[in-house]
């Protein structure tokens, strides 16, 4: 089990209720993804895994789906850029 | 559950409340007039470190938390809104640089931003985009080292005195933020003048005419304007705002108590008069529940709680609209006297009214909250 994923894909069953979303879905082709929603993303998986976004993470490759964030806080982690 | 300042923050606020009534508050009716606010009292402001308040040492700052920046901000508003919305346009810039900026444009303006060597504006609005940010209509041209920008930039806060604007536009379709430095050729500048309230802001229109600006001038990456720079900044200058309308209305309220207790009609103090105290009232208790929404909206930027955005939309729009009724109020309470140059009440409600339409419109965020709360569910 990935603990990482787990709290990802909670997190997005609150946001996307009745949504069936899998770890490869691109959350940006939903079409319920507004700009709050964007920043508030950014804010939890840095409060959430205690991470650093920065201006070099802005790719929507790297927030589109539950693996693609996953992968980036792993990144993250493993340069050492905990917050 | 504790709410109450700390030690500091009752400190930081007194400081705050002290500096303003020295050197704001009996000028603030001139400044108005004048439609400008000195140089002297904006190097005065830098120099007590209150444009960099929430930067950290590393970056010039002082380092404070985001309910001591909101002290600042409601103390400030209370004395002059146009000199609060200096603390907010140039907020807005730093924050923008802070959050999204490369680690070379950190190095090169925060520190200044937050020493006041550099003032800050904030370039979204045009003159057929207000509300509807996302239809931008300058443009950024991408060439191998440098952007090209041309557009126009309409109701630029500090435009006339600013050194450093954050512009956005499309970059080939793509929403993007960049820098601008006032002395960039292809920029050029032209006050604005008349407006109804904040009317010492130095509103200026901007014209950028292929602007050419360095590459590394972008903040954040192409095609994250509207979805994360604009967010990050809009939410700092509602917060900021928020506490700006708080700000008045404690003016507001502070005046009428003031009068209630020394004008006397039909042989009795107004202050006597039960429906002089109802407004009283209405006063006291739509100051103290804005000023309750701010403080929870700064405690969650404090734990860097997701849930802020939407807590700081809630705060603006009650405390927006709160401060309109307060302030009509209070030229009602003053009477003929309210309605002259000679009190200071009429300013607030020119100033308060403005506080409806800028960061978003009452009516944007009436149909904002709604949908935005439901999201928020998710976090509790």
């Amino acid at each position: 089990m990935d603990e990482q994923k787990e709290k990802i894909r909670a997190y997005f069953a609150r946001l996307f209720r009745n949504r069936d979303l899998q770890d490869d879905t691109d959350i940006f082709a939903t079409g319920f993804v507004n700009s709050l929603m964007a920043m508030q993303l950014v804010m939890f998986v840095e409060k959430e895994f205690h991470i650093k976004i920065d201006d070099e993470d802005l790719d929507l490759k790297n927030f589109n789906s539950i693996n693609a964030i996953s992968g980036l806080i792993k990144r993250r982690a493993a340069v050492g850029t905990l917050s | 559950m504790k709410i109450e300042l700390t030690p500091q923050q009752a400190g930081d606020k007194a400081a705050f409340r002290a500096f303003v009534d020295n050197h704001i508050v009996p000028h603030a009716d001139r400044f108005d007039r004048q439609e400008s606010i000195p140089s002297t009292l904006i190097k005065r402001i830098g120099d007590q470190g209150y444009l960099g308040l929430n930067l950290s040492p590393q970056h010039g700052g002082d380092g404070k938390d985001m309910i001591t920046l909101g002290l600042l901000h409601e103390e400030v508003g209370r004395g002059c809104s146009s000199v609060r919305s200096l603390l907010t346009v140039h907020g807005m810039v730093a924050q923008s640089i802070l959050r999204w900026g490369s680690g070379l444009l950190k190095e090169r303006w925060l520190s200044r931003l937050a020493r006041g060597e550099v003032i800050g504006a904030y370039g979204l609005t045009e003159p057929n985009v207000g509300s509807d940010a996302q239809s931008v209509e300058t443009r950024a041209e991408r060439f191998r080292d440098f952007y090209l920008l041309n557009g126009q930039k309409k109701w630029i806060s500090f435009g006339q005195i600013a050194d450093l604007f954050l512009i956005f536009a499309q970059c080939e379709g793509k929403p993007t933020a960049f820098l601008v430095a006032r002395d960039n050729p292809g920029l050029s500048i032209k006050p604005i003048s008349g407006m109804l309230g904040t009317r010492a802001a130095m509103l200026a229109e901007l014209y950028l005419n292929d602007c050419r600006i360095p590459k590394e001038n972008i903040v954040g990456r192409e095609g994250f304007g509207f979805s994360h720079i604009l967010p990050v900044t809009l939410d700092f200058g509602r917060y900021s705002v928020a506490w700006g309308c708080v700000g008045i209305a404690q003016g507001c309220f502070e005046a009428c108590m003031s009068y209630a207790g020394e004008r006397k009609q039909f042989g009795s103090y107004l202050k006597d008069y039960q429906l002089i105290r109802k407004m009283l009232t209405d006063m006291i208790t739509n100051i103290k529940a804005a000023r309750l929404l701010c403080y929870q909206a700064g405690y969650y930027k404090d734990i860097n709680d997701p849930r802020t955005l939407s807590e700081t939309l809630i705060a603006k729009y009650f405390a927006s609209t709160m401060v309109t009724r307060v302030a009509n109020n209070a030229v009602q309470i003053h009477g003929a006297n309210g309605c002259s140059s000679e009190y200071s009440v009429q300013r607030y409600l020119r100033d308060a009214k403005v506080m409806e339409i800028i960061e978003g419109s009452t009516q944007l965020l009436e149909v904002s909250i709604a949908q935005y709360e439901c999201q928020n569910m998710a976090f509790a």
